[in-house]
């Protein structure tokens, strides 16, 4: 028995604000898709959400993500038509129908990638995504955690071109090939990735994200609207941790191999007045140091929010004086298992740092 | 009196902040945008940001001041701001204000500048007999009129919107994100065709001439006068604009075409926002700028007229018709840099107390620090170039209520004089209050002496605390720091604040924002990518290319200092190819 819920035109709002702190700086602001979303459903369409334990097993789910680079997005826009010819392709290459679509990452933009696609092609959209978050690459998943295999892959443009990557001998490879098509349709491409059955979403991927991302957004919406303190409210809803409150003092970015990495200072407010925090990115957020010790690491989700809207606030949007704070959420519990960390952990940033949960 | 201390520096520039920083957002600036002689046709390529290496940081050479010989810059200028409320003017004789004059707004806004530039001339220190060449040499206007059109909805212009793209960005048209009220009135034909760059400036596909064709076709019979043309990556390669707009203008003789590379940056939907709204803004800035003109020659002024730009640079009036939107935030940034002048202070952080509303904002080498954030105006995102600002809802006409007392954001606002408790109004607002804490002595103090001492001391408290705060939110630095107070409710502002070194009270402080239009500069700038050159000849080359559009701009040669440049390869395209942008600030010419 499948129950499959729809979702209101409130609900993607919330989504969009929730995903986007989710993306712990990373990801792509929702902000494009989000008003994709908005005149399908002005247009008609409504997207339902599938319980991940109504997958049969041998379902076969899509898992869509638009890849590239943020700024060329900024230009091109992103398209429902696009990421739905992605997973039509694949359902073509591998000659069997899906029976819904998750996303890759639930943190950003790609959160609402799947919705697209799915009220242009009338499918469910599964409620679940493996990453629980975002990262920049392509091997940091649940799936890959999982040793699942990563191919075949389809990518599609705004031109009609389109590639299929039918085996890649590792991760590795596959981020190599497909970046490269990537790069030659102009940096930025829509991508069906390996297909998952039924029970390996069950099995393999984060649970229940979608509504956590609407939960998260909507805990927003609703301090707001009744003038609380949006961050108490989030990390009281969400077992979070205030590790710092804020401005900005210093920005230093700089991109390089396809990451925007760098480093941000800030001074203490209220409570933290007379402290100092320091931020290192690499798409997301990756580390945190609280007057020079360190005091979070990936993967517990580091958020900066806007101290007043509690909107997040993105690695390239940071700005010099703007009033932050600073909150960690958990990570999913499959990012912190010994595998987990070794795809995910301080060490795959480049930190040589012992992962501690701020929340052990 | 004040000293003078003009410091040319770069606008706040975050060397660090790739690509987004609104520093980057170059604008094309020339004279141009329609109409014009195709030799000052735009070639602004602006890369994308993404191939700046962190070696090529912005080298921002902040010039030192030069000193010009008086003879070449203007001696006396005047300034006028244009308010919702009040129309105010100054005239500077170089660095003393001469006189001030503030007078009420009036409705076709004409008559208000007629009757302050009759004020000012008046005064016989204006036009001191035998003294012909002390006659004003140049006439700044800042005004929000623009602004005002656009958050008001009036005065629009319906416009063609030409979007080149396809088969990008289909699904998100033009207007996609307007508020509906505003859509309504602007959108005229809405047109979407093929053409377009990538990231590394390829085509996305040929342009499709034809279709353009056929849209300037539509556009005739469907009687639009005023068009918008946006491409993708055109701050990239500006190609598919032009030739659009050749092809509009041949097919609809007479139509007002903005180019989207002229005003913005990456970030499609953002830059063309802010060319529709200058599109829909052509008409009221033509109209404007005229009437502008006819009210100074009524008032027997011969002198050039200049309008005011956010950046605190100036614009011949001609060249203001075309642009309009250049002008949306330039009241904040003419009240701070008029501070900073009348204070003698480059870095400091200032704070406007006006009847409703007080801004605070940041004052580094003169300039208003900027924000750098998508910015919203009458409800349209856009990514202009505005002063970093905070604004809290205190002002003198504030309303004071309840127990502990309240203050703002309500306010009396320009009935303070009929509404006010110490001017025989019922209302009891922040003045009040001032006037019954003895901060400042208006209208008639009896009618407050009833208010409990009690009272009068909380409600002093909770908007020093306002201030106080707001104050702290706007410093970066840890620093003390300066505070200039002006504005027409400035005595609400402490004497003493945390982390503030002093509190600075400057002589004019209530036309500071005329004064700040008085003391504008002129500003040329390149951005372009040169080939097979050495870095040092590109450079220079970049630089008499900014100088020549500064000089014809208005500025006079001498004067002119770089106050910012920066270069970067561009590792991606064919031809040792460089990247310079380069802009430089100098004196207006003497007439």
């Amino acid at each position: 028995m499948t129950s499959l819920r729809p979702v209101s035109a409130e609900e993607i709002e919330s989504l969009a604000i929730g995903a986007w702190i989710l993306g712990t700086g990373g990801g792509g602001s929702p902000y494009l898709a989000l008003l994709n979303m908005r005149r399908l459903y002005h247009d008609g369409a409504v997207v339902s959400l599938m319980d991940p334990m109504d997958l049969a097993d041998d379902d076969h789910v899509a898992v869509v993500s638009n890849m590239g680079a943020p700024l060329v997005g900024q230009e091109r826009l992103t398209d429902p038509r696009t990421i739905a010819r992605a997973v039509t392709m694949m359902e073509e290459y591998l000659g069997r129908p899906f029976r819904a679509i998750m996303s890759l990452e639930i943190g950003g933009g790609n959160a609402i990638q799947p919705f697209m696609a799915a009220a242009l092609l009338g499918l469910p959209v599964v409620d679940a995504d493996c990453m629980g978050r975002a990262f920049p690459e392509a091997q940091m998943t649940s799936f890959a955690i999982h040793d699942l295999p990563m191919f075949p892959l389809t990518l599609v443009d705004v031109r009609d071109n389109a590639v299929v990557v039918a085996r890649a001998a590792s991760w590795k490879w596959m981020e190599r090939l497909s970046r490269t098509a990537c790069v030659a349709v102009g940096s930025i491409a829509a991508t069906c990735k390996a297909p998952r059955t039924g029970k390996e979403v069950k099995e393999c991927a984060i649970l229940y994200s979608t509504s956590k991302a609407i939960r998260l957004g909507r805990t927003v919406q609703a301090a707001r609207s009744t003038h609380r303190d949006p961050i108490e409210a989030l990390i009281e809803a969400e077992h979070g941790r205030l590790l710092f409150t804020g401005k900005i003092a210093d920005v230093a970015r700089r991109a390089t191999e396809g990451f925007l990495r760098g480093t941000a200072k800030l001074d203490g407010l209220g409570e933290f007045r007379g402290h100092r925090f320091e931020l290192a990115f690499q798409n997301e957020f990756a580390v945190g140091w609280l007057d020079g010790v360190p005091r979070v690491t990936t993967p517990d989700l580091i958020c900066v929010l806007d101290s007043v809207s509690g909107d997040a606030i993105g690695t390239e949007t940071l700005r010099y004086g703007q009033r932050v704070s600073v909150i960690a959420l958990p990570a999913p519990p499959v990012l912190l298992t010994p595998k987990g960390l070794e795809h995910v952990g301080p060490r795959a940033f480049g930190y040589d740092l012992e992962f501690t949960s701020v929340f052990a | 009196m004040s000293r003078v201390r003009r410091t040319k520096a770069p606008r706040t520039r975050r060397p660090t902040v790739e690509g987004r920083s609104p520093a980057k957002a170059s604008r094309a600036r020339r004279p141009t945008v329609e109409g014009r002689s195709p030799a000052k046709a735009p070639r602004a390529r602006r890369p994308t940001v993404e191939r700046r290496s962190p070696a090529k940081a912005p080298r921002a050479r902040r010039p030192t001041v030069e000193r010009r010989s008086p003879a070449k810059a203007l001696r006396r200028r005047i300034g006028i701001d244009v308010g919702g409320t009040n129309t105010d003017a100054v005239l500077l004789d170089g660095p003393r204000v001469v006189h001030a004059v503030k007078t009420p707004t009036t409705a076709d806004v004409t008559a208000g500048i007629t009757t302050a530039l009759r004020e000012l001339l008046a005064q016989p220190a204006a036009t001191p007999p035998g003294h012909p060449g002390l006659t004003p040499a140049a006439i700044m206007i800042g005004t929000t009129h623009f602004t005002n059109a656009v958050v008001q909805r009036r005065d629009l212009t319906r416009v063609a919107a030409i979007r080149i793209g396809l088969p990008a960005s289909a699904s998100l048209p033009p207007f996609v994100d307007w508020p509906d009220d505003l859509a309504a009135l602007v959108r005229g034909e809405v047109v979407m065709v093929e053409g377009g760059h990538e990231y590394d400036g390829r085509p996305i596909v040929p342009l499709d001439e034809r279709a353009i064709r056929d849209a300037g076709r539509r556009l005739r019979e469907a009687g639009i006068t005023s068009a918008a043309v946006t491409s993708v990556f055109s701050p990239l390669n500006a190609e598919c604009e032009q030739r659009a707009a050749a092809i509009l203008r041949e097919e609809c003789p007479g139509l007002a075409v903005t180019q989207s590379h002229e005003l913005g940056r990456i970030g499609l939907l953002e830059r063309e926002n802010a060319a529709l709204l200058n599109a829909a803004l052509v008409d009221l800035a033509r109209r404007t700028t005229r009437a502008f003109t006819e009210a100074l020659r009524a008032s027997g002024l011969t002198a050039p007229l200049y309008l005011t730009q956010n950046d605190g640079t100036v614009m011949l009036a001609a060249t203001a018709e075309a642009f309009p939107v250049y002008s949306f935030a330039s009241g904040p940034t003419n009240s701070m840099r008029g501070a900073a002048f009348l204070s003698g202070l480059a870095d400091a952080i200032v704070i406007d107390v006006g009847g409703t509303t007080t801004d605070i904002g940041s004052l580094r080498h003169g300039f208003p620090r900027e924000a750098n954030n998508v910015v919203e105006v009458g409800g349209v995102r856009t990514l202009f170039r505005m002063p970093d600002l905070l604004s809290l809802g205190l002002g003198g006409g504030s309303h004071v209520q309840g127990e502990p007392p309240a203050v703002g954001p309500r306010s009396v606002g320009y009935r303070l004089v009929e509404q006010s408790r110490v001017f025989g109004g019922a209302t009891l607002t922040a003045t009040d209050i001032a006037v019954a804490a003895g901060l400042v002595d208006l209208g008639d103090r009896r009618r407050v002496a009833d208010l409990p001492a009690g009272q009068v001391t909380a409600a002093v408290a909770r908007m020093h605390a306002m201030i106080e705060e707001g104050v702290d939110r706007m410093k970066t630095d840890a620093r003390d720091e300066p505070l200039i107070a002006v504005g027409g409710g400035c005595f609400l502002v402490p004497e003493r604040l945390p982390g503030v070194s002093e509190v600075v009270h400057v002589p004019h402080q209530a036309v500071a924002n005329a004064v700040g239009a008085a003391i504008a500069q002129v500003s040329g700038e390149v951005d372009q990518i040169f080939q097979n050159l050495s870095r040092e000849a590109a450079l220079a080359q970049a630089r008499r290319i900014a100088e020549q559009r500064a000089v014809s701009a208005g500025a006079a040669a001498g004067s002119l200092a770089v106050v910012e440049s920066e270069d970067l390869p561009l590792a991606y395209l064919p031809g040792n190819s460089l990247r310079v942008r380069v802009r430089v600030v100098g004196e207006l010419a003497g007439a």
